[in-house]
């Protein structure tokens, strides 16, 4: 499992095919990377990214942990940036690696669920008309109860 | 105890952080201290449904013990991804 919470960049390409090394035995791969949207119509000049510095990492790792104790994953990747990021950014990523393909898809999408409503990450859009803290949706909740039902 | 906030939270009661003496048994007792203490906080903590909280930098609830906690975190639902 490899974790990084970081302020700096990455290169999402790069960082897939060291993965894709490292994960041995695996026969999938499945990866998602978030990118700071760009709309003209919001008119957002960038995305500021506050944490939860002594819990971040923690809080990651443990969804990371119920991931694996669902799915027979070879091995986990998460990125998640914080600070200033301009439209067009990778925001974050994860790649999940497994023997067949449905365990690395439906853990990739297990673990965006959750780091979108339980990982402390708050987003704050800057505008020309001033800075709005994005709302977290109702339909947020509804993706992790999918996880829940059966 | 350290009290931490985060994102709007933080902004209305204008501090990241602070060290709090308090007999709060729980986050709910501890939220009706702080709000009767002064107006911004009140405003922060106006409505709980809207906040989260976590104990030691583990997800908790309004109803959970403060025994032995040494940081609360209050903060808005968290937007990652």
């Amino acid at each position: 499992m490899v974790v990084r919470v970081q302020s700096e960049a990455f290169d999402a390409g790069a960082e897939l095919n060291q993965f894709t090394q490292t994960a041995v035995g695996a026969g999938a791969v499945v990866s998602f990377t978030g990118i700071v949207r760009d709309t003209a119509a919001d008119d957002m000049r960038h995305m500021k990214i506050e944490h939860y510095p002594a819990m971040t990492q923690s809080a990651i790792e443990a969804l990371c942990d119920d991931a694996r104790s669902r799915w027979d994953l070879a091995e986990v990747l998460v990125i998640h940036r914080f600070g200033r990021l301009a439209p067009d950014e990778q925001i974050m990523m994860v790649a999940t690696a497994s023997r067949h393909r449905r365990a690395a898809f439906e853990s990739a999408d297990f673990l965006m669920d959750y780091l979108k409503s339980r990982a402390p990450f708050w987003k704050k859009e800057v505008t020309a008309s001033g800075a709005e803290w994005v709302a977290a949706k109702d339909q947020d909740e509804d993706d992790l109860a999918r996880w829940t039902q059966d | 105890m350290n009290v931490v906030y985060f994102a709007w939270v933080r902004e209305r009661i204008g501090l990241p952080s602070e060290q709090i003496e308090t007999n709060a048994t729980t986050v709910a007792d501890l939220v009706s201290e702080l709000s009767a203490k002064e107006e911004r906080y009140a405003a922060a903590f106006q409505d709980t449904s809207a906040l989260r909280v976590a104990l030691d930098q583990e997800l908790a609830d309004f109803s959970s013990a403060l025994d032995g906690v040494r940081e609360v975190a209050f903060f808005p639902p968290m937007t990652g991804g």
